[in-house]
């Protein structure tokens, strides 16, 4: 028997029970829909962390103020002032160590005219925009001399420049900073958010001196909350690690056996592992809707054998006047491979509606790429052929007496 | 008896396997059936006119002695060659019918063309000429549900037809209609018998219907009880 009328039987077949086929296909819609749209959504966030990492800069340490515990007070880290802006510069001479950023942080109100925007203010030196990998989209930065004399200039980050400026270009105007005004030198790239999920746009930058002079009033002179140190090389990071502690310690006066009053974190180390978390994650989300494209293939299955009990006397007719084993066996194997590739066909298209909505509502990046909608589309036909052929199996085997004797 | 017979039966038994044990059904059939005989197959119900026809359309197996189709031992045939046996040596009509209900009456008589692997243009210029044939041109794009039993059971005919087979095997097949179309259905048959030389067996309770056979083989039990020509055998049989 040759495929065109087996075609056109199948489309009898299947036309005549409408509703019937289409749950069953609606099965494998559903499948193939949230694999496709998983997958999207698993892609998505692992660029998304990929994009962050590239972003944020690369063998990256951050080195935070106070330890545990401090005078027997357990006290969070980046709370006690024990860093100073002389640590960063001696952290910086060690051969390891390529360059340090060391930073204040604190919030304040920023007004222009009569708009005001909280945002969070950072004190650093010009070193910053280099370890942290950050652009500016206008203007010029800050300069070592900015530091030094403590000038009242900022660089704003993008949500900033919207909330207070609108349209108008903020390069050169004047904003008031706490009490005080400063000179708008520059604009932020847009980043978006950190892995983390906060606005990375929402913040301004200030020289470091400022900050502790002037805006924060911080009680010890030149001190910083945390530095972020970029190492030489990737191989380096442990050695710099090391370095950096044995120095500090030398540094601060530690005693043998006393605790760091300083905490070195590895941000790349920790940053792979959160795009390690998201792979694994993504990894599951596909598994757990292939699960679903399991439970379509089983209704498939389910409906198939239903079908083949329903037609016995027509098979047993069929055998009657000459089919085959395989004629009857390729018959239902094409249905049911035709209900799971048209179910499937329809379910790439939901899953990537879907996935395109998702991306739409939740504002996070959705990627729908070709191999998993490849991938998905032959899992499915895939499945069609496995669970299509024990009910196909089956008929074919029926002896064409008892088939045909069956009322 | 000519030499070579088309059907040859030798200690043929069948028994069906039940849970209350095996049923025996036929017992020591012989009966040999040459080219272009007519024969009428009568006897009581449960005497297993219908299983002996399973058997001599290669539905079902003996379990007991040979089957020799056109000199070919169907014991010894795989599926697939008793599918073909089926396909372009023998045509089954049935009491039944047995059209596909989606089909329409075209698609039907052209099924068995479609296991033959005949083209399209090939399987429905053929088909639409059966239907000719057996007079119901003008419901070649009906239903089975949408014609007559009469005319249901002549694209039955029209379908067993299509393929050339060498042999006809009918299962009672007036036995859902009335006399007139009775007679008709007979006609067609008696016609391709006579005027195309195909074998014909025939099962009926009918003695009118069994008249039109050349002759008659009475059944009782599993067991061949007569066999001989029709036209001394229609009185006995018309005393049952
Ligand atoms: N599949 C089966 N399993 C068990 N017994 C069966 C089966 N098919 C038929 N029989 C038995 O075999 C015997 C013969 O049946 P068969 O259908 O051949 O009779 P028949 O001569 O055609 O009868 P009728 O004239 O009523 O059509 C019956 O007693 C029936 O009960
Ligand atoms: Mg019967």
């Amino acid at each position: 028997m040759t495929m065109g009328p087996m075609l056109s039987e199948a489309r009898q077949a299947m036309g005549a029970n409408r509703l019937r086929t289409f749950l069953t296909m609606l099965g494998m819609m559903i499948g193939v829909g949230a694999v496709i749209m998983m997958l999207a959504v698993g892609q998505g966030a692992r660029d998304f962390v990929d994009r962050s990492i590239a972003s944020m800069g690369r063998n990256l340490f951050v080195v935070l103020a106070g330890s545990a515990t401090a005078s027997g007070v357990r006290l969070g880290t980046g709370n006690v002032p024990t860093l100073t802006v002389a640590d960063a510069q001696a952290l910086e001479e060690l051969a390891t160590v390529d360059a340090v950023a060391p930073i204040l942080p604190g919030a304040a109100q920023i007004v222009y005219g009569a708009n005001n925007w909280g945002t969070s203010v950072l004190g650093i030196t010009p070193r910053f925009l280099d370890v942290r990998n950050w652009r500016l989209s206008a203007g010029f930065p800050f300069d070592d001399s900015d530091v030094r004399s403590a000038a009242q200039v900022t660089l704003l980050g993008h949500t900033v420049v919207k909330n207070l400026f609108g349209d108008e270009d903020p390069v050169g105007k004047t904003v008031r900073i706490g009490k005080s005004p400063y000179l708008v030198m520059g604009i932020l790239a847009a980043k978006g958010q950190s892995l983390d999920g906060r606005d990375q746009d929402d913040a301004a930058l200030i020289p470091i001196t400022t900050a502790q002079r002037k805006l924060f009033g911080s009680q010890f002179q030149g001190s910083v909350r945390f530095m972020v140190v970029r190492a030489g090389s990737a191989e380096a990071m442990p050695v710099a690690e090391r370095d950096m502690t044995q120095l500090l310690r030398q540094r601060h006066r530690l005693a043998d056996g006393a605790d760091n009053d300083f905490s070195v974190r590895n941000l790349t180390a920790l940053v792979s592992t959160a795009a390690e978390t998201t792979r694994t994650m993504s990894l599951m989300l596909g598994a757990i809707a292939s699960i679903s494209l399991l439970v379509g293939g089983i209704g498939i299955m389910n409906i198939m054998l239903v079908s083949v009990t329903e037609r016995t006397r027509e098979i047993g007719i069929r055998c009657a006047i000459g089919a085959r084993t395989r004629d009857i066996r390729l018959q239902f194997l094409l249905e049911a491979l035709i209900l799971s590739v048209v179910g499937c066909l329809v379910g790439v298209f939901l899953g990537v509606a879907g996935a395109l909505l998702v991306s739409a509502v939740a504002r996070t990046a959705v990627v729908v790429t070709l191999s998993s909608v490849l991938m998905a589309f032959l899992v499915a036909a895939g499945v069609g052929i496995f669970f299509g052929f024990y009910p196909a199996d089956k008929a074919a085997r029926l002896k064409p007496m008892d088939a045909l004797r069956y009322q | 008896m000519p030499a070579a017979p088309v059907i040859r039966l030798a200690h043929l038994g069948k028994h069906y396997e039940t849970r209350a044990g095996p049923v025996p059904v036929l017992k020591d059939v012989n009966l040999d059936i040459g080219p272009a005989e007519f024969v009428a197959i009568m006897g009581p119900s449960g005497s297993g006119k219908s299983t002996l026809m399973s058997i001599l359309g290669c539905l079902d197996a003996p379990s007991d002695g040979t089957y020799v189709l056109e000199g070919r031992d169907v014991g010894a045939l795989s599926r697939d060659q008793l599918a073909d046996l089926r396909n372009r040596v023998i045509g089954f009509v049935f009491q039944g019918f047995n059209l596909l209900p989606r089909a329409t009456t075209l698609d039907n008589v052209a099924l068995p063309l479609v296991y033959a692997g005949v083209g399209k243009s090939e399987r429905l210029a053929t088909a639409r000429q059966m239907l000719e044939r057996v007079g119901l041109g003008p419901y070649a794009a009906s239903f089975p549900d949408q014609i007559s039993g009469g005319q249901q059971q002549r694209a039955a005919i029209a379908r067993a037809l299509i393929n050339r087979p060498r042999l006809i095997l009918a299962d009672e097949p007036t036995g859902n209609l009335d006399t007139r179309t009775s007679q008709e259905i007979m006609g067609l048959l008696r016609q391709l018998n006579a005027d195309g030389g195909i074998t014909v067996v025939l099962v009926t309770h009918d003695p009118d219907i069994a008249a039109h056979a050349m002759r008659l083989v009475h059944l009782v039990d599993g067991q061949v009880a007569e066999d001989g020509p029709l036209r001394r055998r229609v009185a006995g049989s018309r005393a049952r």
